[in-house]
């Protein structure tokens, strides 16, 4: 901020003359020079316009030259905008209530004793949650990751250009100038804050339930060793984190879509469709050769998380894979979205 | 009818105003080193004088101070349609600007467009003749086909940087986020910009929602907004800023009289102050009361531009008598050799003789005709518009 202060004073009125006569065609370069000088241009009629509108006319023309702290605006703006959507905060919603479900619902059979999913196959972990309620988060999580999580990620990623492209907001924010790389960029960053935000919901939401309705204490690792609580908590923590960067390659492909077509409802549409039809191939056996490189393939590995010691393999193909697709999506965004013409 | 017949005089008596589509087009294909064939639109016209019409004392002064060589001559590079505005000064120039969409339409057909430093310019042309691609070309939203386009002097869409802080916009129609606030719809479109301090945002959004009188509505959600509301919240963002280009595409859609008429005023006074307007419009009387130049496009091209007052005089008035025997005054007319007789209700039109009028209302009394007015009617910019434009109220495909 300080920095912004110190900024050219001296560009407010230099004697306009000898700036202007400058050969207009060679300022190619963008930005501080071309910006200083341009601002120099009307010339004589600058003091006039800063009388006529004072304060607020004669001030900001100094500080013209654009800061680094200031780019961040537009993504702390989107941020605020993102999360103060009834949208979104709807579907927070949705991902919350699935542990209360979960937690009710197992609370409930197993009142008589009987351990929950006792016999039956049941999501990871499932039947655990009756000796640690602990073990809900991990339960919650297997179950959102394969559907809601990336539903609800599609849903704001899809929406995230088009949906801006539909109302016709984007031509203000391009003419503002955002700039399409930036504009771009923080539309990313804000979408994998969602997934953040998101899965951190469905945590925070189950081990809630999970400490109100059943015991908490020393759990049992998938490999049959005992950890103490705190290093449980620590490592659901890193489960969650694990969780939310499965869904960095949905988010990518979710923008790509976003960027191809000015209707936010299609954009939310084929990125779920994207999802679900990849999450159905992933189980046809034919497929066998391909599916390593779907992006849910080794989502369910974060369960190696909770192995003694840890198994790493999965997961670091999964996040591999996962940079993989942000990478690729993500140059296709940007690729696409920077020669776009805007005609909405 | 009538008016189309104000077409007829021939194109070098119509003084470049009422260059018929062709004319034009073949005009604009004059190597630029020879400038007094294009420039010669405003060049000739002695009242015109060819000097750069800057409008309002403001600016004026500016103009011969940075180019002694003359205000008539017309630098190489500048020698669009408009005769002595040097690409230097304009604010906006394009150079054989064309677009063609995927389709295979052809949008906007070598487009040479100069747009003076200081003007209130007026951008007319039937809906579908190009304008809106053409500013959207400008905004550096659509890539050109080919041809170039400079606003303030630098290269659009490579600068857009650099350039846009400088220009508040409204392009077809304001775009709102209904679940926002009008306020924060200001406050977003202010953090995309990122030449604006953000220290002084709050202020500034104060000042343009009480320029545009909506400060007792900032709160509300801008779904609720009436459509003139969106429009005024539109106008705000586009006044965030001081601009030195203002570019307003339809800004009076949806506004009531007093709106209408408050945006006027607030073009005025904002053109008073050295901003340059860029309005497009379909309303001509709203171009005529605020407007110092004005360009007419169809169907793509540019067909011509220039101040206001010369398009106007290009098309030529009407002599209209106002009298209770029409039929009595069409045949004294037509027996003093007037041309075009139109009877209307109210009485005759015709063509004004070269001659003098008194002869011809004294001709009218003599014969017992009795006149309750006489005189020649001044063409609207709305005739010398339809005569450019043709009739049809068909949309170019």
């Amino acid at each position: 901020m300080s920095r912004a202060e110190s900024l050219p004073k001296s560009d407010t009125e230099p004697e306009p003359d000898t700036e202007s006569e400058t050969e207009p065609g060679t300022e190619a370069e963008a930005g501080t020079g071309a910006n200083a000088k341009s601002a120099a241009r009307p010339g004589g009629r600058g003091p006039s316009r800063a009388t006529t509108r004072a304060g607020v006319t004669a001030e900001p023309r100094a500080g013209r030259t654009p800061s680094p702290l200031w780019t961040l605006g537009l993504f702390r703006n989107e941020l605020v905008t993102t999360f103060r959507r009834w949208r979104t905060i709807a579907l927070l919603g949705v991902l919350a209530a699935v542990p209360i479900l979960i937690g009710i619902s197992i609370r409930v059979e197993t009142r008589g004793g009987s351990t929950a999913g006792g016999g039956g196959e049941g999501p990871a972990f499932i039947a655990q949650i009756t000796n640690n309620g602990l073990f809900l988060v991990f339960t919650a999580l297997a179950v959102t990751l394969p559907f809601f999580l990336p539903m609800a990620i599609g849903v704001v990623a899809g929406d995230a250009i088009a949906g801006e492209a539909n109302a016709g907001t984007l031509r203000y924010l391009l003419v503002a100038p955002a700039g399409r790389t930036r504009l771009l960029l923080t539309k990313y960053a804000t979408t994998m804050t969602f997934c953040l935000v998101a899965t951190l919901v469905v945590a925070v939401s189950a081990f809630a339930v999970g400490a109100l309705l059943f015991p908490l204490g020393e759990l049992t690792t998938i490999s049959g060793t005992r950890i103490g609580f705190a290093e449980g908590l620590g490592r659901a923590l890193l489960i969650a984190l694990v969780v939310s960067a499965s869904l960095t390659g949905v988010a990518a492909l979710g923008l790509f879509v976003s960027t191809l077509t000015n209707s936010g409802i299609a954009a939310m549409a084929t990125t779920v469709g994207l999802v679900i039809t990849v999450q159905i191939l992933d189980q046809i056996p034919q497929l066998h050769a391909l599916q390593p490189y779907f992006f849910s393939h080794y989502w369910l590995s974060f369960a190696d998380l909770m192995r003694d010691p840890v198994y790493w393999d999965d997961l670091v193909r999964n996040l591999g894979l996962q940079g993989l697709y942000a990478a690729v999506f993500g140059s296709a965004a940007w690729a696409r979205f920077t020669a776009k013409d805007i005609t909405a | 009818m009538e008016e189309l017949s104000a077409v007829e005089p021939d194109p070098a008596q119509a003084a470049g105003a009422a260059f018929p589509a062709d004319q034009a087009g073949s005009a604009r294909t004059v190597p630029a080193p020879e400038p007094g064939s294009t420039g010669a639109v405003s060049a000739r016209k002695p009242g015109g004088t060819g000097a750069v019409p800057v409008r309002g004392g403001g600016g004026t002064g500016a103009v011969p101070a940075r180019k002694p060589g003359g205000v008539g001559t017309v630098s190489a590079r500048g020698a669009g349609g408009v005769g002595a505005v040097s690409a230097q000064d304009a604010v906006i120039a394009t150079r054989a600007l064309s677009k063609r969409y995927r389709g295979g339409q052809l949008a906007v057909d070598g487009l040479d467009l100069t747009v003076p430093a200081g003007s209130v310019f007026g951008f007319l042309g039937p809906n579908g003749s190009g304008k809106t691609t053409t500013i959207r070309m400008l905004m550096g939203l659509i890539e050109p086909t080919s041809g170039t386009a400079r606003v303030l002097g630098q290269p659009m869409p490579r600068s857009t940087r650099a350039v846009l802080p400088h220009v508040g916009a409204l392009i077809e129609g304001p775009a709102l986020y209904g679940f926002l606030s009008g306020r924060d719809n200001l406050v977003r479109y202010d953090a995309a910009d990122p030449a604006a301090d953000p220290r002084t945002r709050r202020t500034r959004v104060a000042t343009a929602l009480d320029r545009v009188g909506l400060t007792a509505a900032a709160g509300k959600k801008a779904k609720a907004y009436s459509l003139g509301m969106k429009q005024r919240l539109g106008l705000a963002a586009a006044l965030l800023q001081p601009r030195r280009l203002l570019v307003l595409d339809e800004p009076t859609n949806g506004l009531d009289p007093q709106g209408m008429r408050e945006i006027r005023s607030l073009v005025r006074e904002l053109a008073s102050d050295g901003t340059t307007v860029f309005l497009s419009s379909h309303l001509l009387d709203e171009i005529e009361q605020v407007c110092t130049h004005a360009a007419v496009m169809a169907q793509g091209r540019l067909i011509t531009q220039g101040p206001v007052a010369d398009l106007a005089a290009g098309a030529r008035g009407r002599l209209v008598v106002t009298t209770p025997d029409a039929g009595d005054a069409a045949r004294i007319l037509k027996e003093q050799g007037v041309a075009d007789i139109v009877v209307t209700e109210t009485g005759v039109t015709a063509e004004p003789p070269d001659r003098e009028l008194a002869h011809l209302n004294a001709a009218l009394v003599t014969a017992g005709v009795r006149v309750r007015g006489f005189g020649v009617e001044r063409a609207s910019l709305e005739d010398a518009f339809v005569a450019l434009t043709g009739e049809g109220f068909d949309v170019a495909g």
